[in-house]
């Protein structure tokens, strides 16, 4: 446990460190930050199992940091943020292990890559207002560089576009947080930026001030939630990023939207919640189902998968303000299943199919047997698809479930269009599935000459259908395939039991700090 | 007033060491290296960044703190912080001249820096309207020069010809304004003027006199809507003059001000608070700050030169210090301070690398910047840090100033009056500024040349004063307090 803030410090030590040894080699770069990750990872499972779920936070540092205004150097976790930090390690060391084939300015990429990670989990153990705030945009400006460097299609339009939301949003969330903090000083009360202090300065608030910085917070972190209509970074984002990066974009950067929602907004103002909450609870069904139809008719096999994260990440916003226990333990649950599961799609959109076939057209990727050709990714792909629809087994079946049961208390009409979504889910994956795997099935039986196609040369290209290489592609990569058993792994085992992760959340959300939450805002 | 010619000579040793130092420079100049032309300019260097270092010391050590020759001069904690900050910033600006620059008559410009800095030094010390004039006089005049050193190049010719004329142009408003003071208070000292100011009320005479000295305080700090010169001075300028009057010159000029302003004219300064407080000087300064931002920030948005884009952006900076000038009734002097200071070192460095990289082949384009990540790492490290302190990104240090004035603004009224909306306009200001700082980083980090480019090599003065700045502006960054406690 009191391990846990080196996560921080190691992963801004390994960026550098990594910067350095990719002067040397990419090999070097790749070395140093696989053993960041994993030695992270380590202390952040050997944290977990020391783990004593309790009400409310549990301080690991806290120190006077800056004298006026003043703010402290405190780091601290309850259940959610450890469910999160776990996530992190997870998705972090999963990520590098899908981008162990970035040859150009490796160490850069790694460098980039580990400052956001360091900044991730500086959000999710900051118990101070101000720290939450500078950990969260040391986390934006990486992605930034990662994308409009190592990205692909449109990578600079992609990059901006993210940053300036980011940004944006971010800039919402610090007029909110200081508001506040100037209203709590204003009383001559001695005040911090800690939340709890911030929380008793909101009391104080007159209603309407409450309403208005609400919003201001609410949306501002909901922007990078990708709460509809403040998505539209998401899919262009994720399409544009690296495999690694958009991993990570979908796996935790996301989550620390959802996590600020959870964490700063609807816990400081419970009365701007109560007023909000119909429409934030409206704005996420209209996401689960938009956002799961758009991706219904992509021809871009990323954009597909950009807007499903869309879509589940409308499940965690739903979850969040559906004011009960329930609702809230499976919105958490679903951060980190969707962690999981989104990375492991696009580990296999982006860099087992795309980095091979070098195409994410449906079109042309259904012209391939790609399920003979890769089967490997198929097959990852089969049980990933299966997980995000919500197959009993897999982690997003629990979450979803719980969600929809607490939504259900709340309000039975949104719980319904709220299972439609999953219905929709279920089209989207299954038709990404067979579109771009199974298009072109063949017989049963091994792959024999008589199945071979043509050479492409002797294919004319007047019938509209795409050539593709005869040649197998490379075989897929012992990294591939260890990132790949990890986020299973993980998958599976939240699904099949869910509780370890919800022991951990539900006596979390027991702490005073959530009441409001889980009453809509009511004291 | 009891003459004491002593304390005088004590309170002004700083800048008897400039003005010694840059006289030594000439004479050596004369003398001796002129003859040795390969070390010329490194002994002019070293001879500046020695009365400097001299400089910074005795305003350190020196002189008990208080009104001095009969409340001339103050000496307290802005004083010094200003002082030790100018210097700072002049020594970073000299130490960038070895390898990149290729003006002739090099000790001259050295010389004129330090002259110029002993001007922004009594500009940060003085008490007194006619001293303050004449600090600001001397500063300006050197700068005027300084902007047109470079002969080689018209630019520079117009730069300094178009900084003079609007320059001269505000002193006449400044002193036409400190005339109306005078006579509305009968004395030129501050602590007089504020007794006197404290029995009258407001007057149309007295407003007249506050537009004025305003008009030319937002003329000095290239506030809008009197901005104009600065796009075309720190394009044509040479770029080490350019840091030093983009930086430097800040820190003395809101220095002198902040004097002006809030100790001495405190009593007709209104409110921005709220709506339905009382208006005064704060009023225009509220205006001056919303323009700047507005325009400042906008104006960036459509530029293609780099150097215009950090004159707008300089523009913008000024928007917020404005601001930060509005809030010294709720913060104090601290975050205005802290702000220009930790603004004045990320604009040296930002032109420290513009400099370095004109010397190598050109830097006036954006797309001059394309390809520095290959050129030379560490000069796309630093700049990287600069852009971003300047861009307000935590934990660098342009964000914390950034975030104690916003603070303080919303502390003085919340949002039910000028200052806390001018504190939402300016956050939202910074996230459109984010756009133009992230099309610089993105030319020098993520653009690759079309063709093969010559590495830079980096001098190493040069490189030690850039890694310098980017150092403390992440160190005060992640430990604002040591600067901002010492208020």
């Amino acid at each position: 446990m009191t391990l846990l803030p080196y996560t921080i410090y190691l992963s801004f030590a390994g960026a550098l460190l990594s910067l350095a040894a990719g002067k040397r080699s990419a090999a070097a770069a790749r070395a140093v930050a696989l053993l960041t990750a994993v030695v992270c990872t380590g202390i952040s499972l050997a944290a977990a199992f020391e783990f004593k779920p309790i009400a409310g936070l549990q301080t690991l540092v806290d120190l006077p940091w800056i004298a006026t205004p003043a703010i402290h150097y405190h780091l601290a976790v309850d259940g959610i943020s450890m469910t999160l930090i776990v996530l992190t390690g997870l998705a972090a060391t999963a990520g590098i292990l899908f981008s162990w084939n970035i040859e150009e300015r490796t160490g850069e990429f790694f460098a980039f890559y580990l400052a956001l990670i360091g900044g991730v989990y500086g959000v999710f153990m900051s118990a101070d207002a101000f720290l939450f705030f500078v950990f969260y945009e040391i986390a934006i400006v990486p992605k930034y560089f990662l994308i409009a460097n190592w990205g692909s299609t449109n990578r600079e339009y992609g990059a901006m576009k993210l940053a300036l939301y980011s940004f944006a949003g971010s800039g919402l969330v610090l007029a909110g947080l200081v508001w506040t903090y100037a209203v709590g000083s204003a009383t001559g009360a001695p005040i911090t930026f800690g939340l709890d202090d911030l929380a008793r300065a909101a009391l104080t608030l007159p209603a309407h001030d409450q309403i208005i910085i609400f919003a201001l917070v609410f949306f501002g972190f909901a922007t990078l939630a990708g709460l509809f209509p403040l998505h539209t970074w998401a899919p262009t984002g994720h399409v544009a990023a690296p495999t690694g990066a958009s991993m990570l974009l979908a796996g935790v950067v996301m989550k620390l939207g959802a996590y600020g929602c959870l964490r700063v907004a609807l816990p400081l103002f419970p009365v701007g919640f109560a007023y909000w909450q119909t429409t934030i609870a409206w704005l996420a069904v209209i996401g689960i189902i938009y956002a799961g139809l758009v991706a219904l008719v992509q021809q871009d096999f990323k954009f597909v998968i950009g807007y499903s994260s869309v879509s589940h990440m409308g499940f965690v916003m739903l979850g969040l303000v559906a004011a009960n226990e329930r609702a809230a333990s499976g919105a958490v649950l679903q951060m980190f299943s969707h962690g999981v599961i989104a990375g492991l799609l696009f580990a296999v959109v982006g860099r087992m199919v795309y980095e091979r076939t070098h195409t994410r057209q449906l079109d042309a990727l259904t012209a391939m047997p790609l399920h003979r050709l890769l089967p490997c990714a198929a097959f990852t792909f089969v049980l990933a698809g299966l997980a995000s629809m919500g197959m009993p087994g897999f982690s997003g079946f629990p979450a979803e479930l719980t969600i929809l049961i607490g939504t259900w208390q709340m309000s039975p009409l949104l719980g319904l269009i709220a299972a439609v979504g999953v219905l929709v889910a279920a089209a989207f994956t299954l038709r990404a599935i067979q579109v771009s795997f199974f298009g072109k099935t063949g017989r049963a039986g091994p792959l024999g000459p008589p199945d071979r196609e043509p050479e492409p040369a002797a294919r004319p290209a007047a019938e509209g259908v795409i050539a593709f290489p005869v040649a197998p592609y490379p075989p897929i990569t012992w990294p591939e395939k260890l990132g790949t058993m990890l986020l299973l792994g993980a998958t599976v085992l939240i699904g099949l039991k869910p509780d370890l992760l919800l022991n951990w959340i539900i006596p979390a959300l027991q702490s005073p700090a959530f009441h409001a939450v889980l009453k809509g805002g009511s004291l | 007033m009891n003459a004491d010619y002593a304390e005088l000579f004590h309170a002004l040793l700083p800048e008897t060491a400039l003005v010694c130092g840059a006289l030594f420079i000439l004479f050596f100049d004369i003398l001796w290296a002129r003859h040795h032309s390969t070390d010329r300019l490194r002994f002019a260097v070293m001879l500046g960044l020695l009365g400097l270092a001299s400089a910074a010391y005795l305003a350190i050590d020196g002189g008990t703190p208080g009104p001095q020759f009969g409340g001339v001069l103050m000496l307290d904690m802005m004083t010094l912080v200003s002082r030790v900050g100018v210097f700072a910033l002049g020594a970073l600006t000299l130490a960038l001249l070895p390898g990149t620059t290729r003006l002739r008559h090099s000790a001259e410009f050295i010389a004129i820096v330090l002259f110029a800095t002993a001007g922004f030094s009594l500009m940060a010390a003085s008490n007194q309207l006619l001293l303050g004039f004449l600090a600001l006089e001397l500063a300006s005049l050197s700068l005027y020069i300084l902007a047109g050193f470079d002969k080689s190049r018209p630019e520079s010719a117009e730069a300094g010809l178009k900084y003079y004329l609007l320059g001269g142009m505000s002193s006449a408003f400044l002193l036409f304004g400190f005339s109306l003071l005078y006579g509305l208070t009968g004395s030129i000292e501050l602590t007089h003027i504020a007794m006197a100011l404290h029995q009258t009320s407001m007057t149309p005479l007295l407003a007249i006199a506050l537009v004025m000295v305003l008009v030319a305080f937002g003329f000095k700090a290239a506030a809008a809507p009197f901005h104009l010169w600065a796009p075309d001075v720190y394009q044509g300028a040479p770029a080490p003059a350019t840091a030093l009057i983009a930086s430097a010159s800040k820190v003395a000029g809101f220095t002198l001000f902040i004097r002006l302003l809030w100790p001495g004219l405190h009593d007709v300064a209104g409110s921005i608070a709220s709506t339905s407080a009382p208006s005064g000087w704060l009023t225009i300064v509220a205006v001056l700050s919303a323009a700047s931002l507005l325009l400042g920030n906008l104006g960036a948005l459509a530029q293609s030169n780099v150097r215009r884009l950090l004159a707008y952006s300089a523009i913008a900076h000024t928007g917020v210090m404005m601001l930060g000038l509005g809030v010294i009734a709720r913060a104090g002097q601290g975050p205005i301070l802290y702000y220009t200071i930790t603004y004045g070192l990320a604009t040296v460095g930002a032109f420290g690398v513009i400099a370095v990289v004109d010397a190598n082949g050109g830097c006036q384009r954006l797309t001059d910047l394309v390809g520095l990540h290959k050129r030379s790492p560490l000069l796309a490290g630093c700049l990287l840090v600069f852009i971003l302190s300047l861009a307000g990104v935590p934990p660098l240090a342009g964000f914390f100033g950034k975030f104690a004035i916003f603070t303080a603004a919303f502390q003085l009224g919340g949002i039910s009056g000028p200052a806390g909306w001018l504190a939402l306009l300016a956050i939202a200001m910074s996230a459109i500024g984010l756009y133009y700082y992230l099309i610089i980083l993105k030319q020098a980090l993520i653009v690759q040349p079309t063709d093969v480019v010559a590495p830079i090599k980096l001098p190493l003065p040069a490189a030690f004063a850039l890694f310098t700045a980017a150092v403390l502006l992440i160190t005060l960054g992640v430990f604002p307090s040591p600067l901002l406690g010492l208020f």
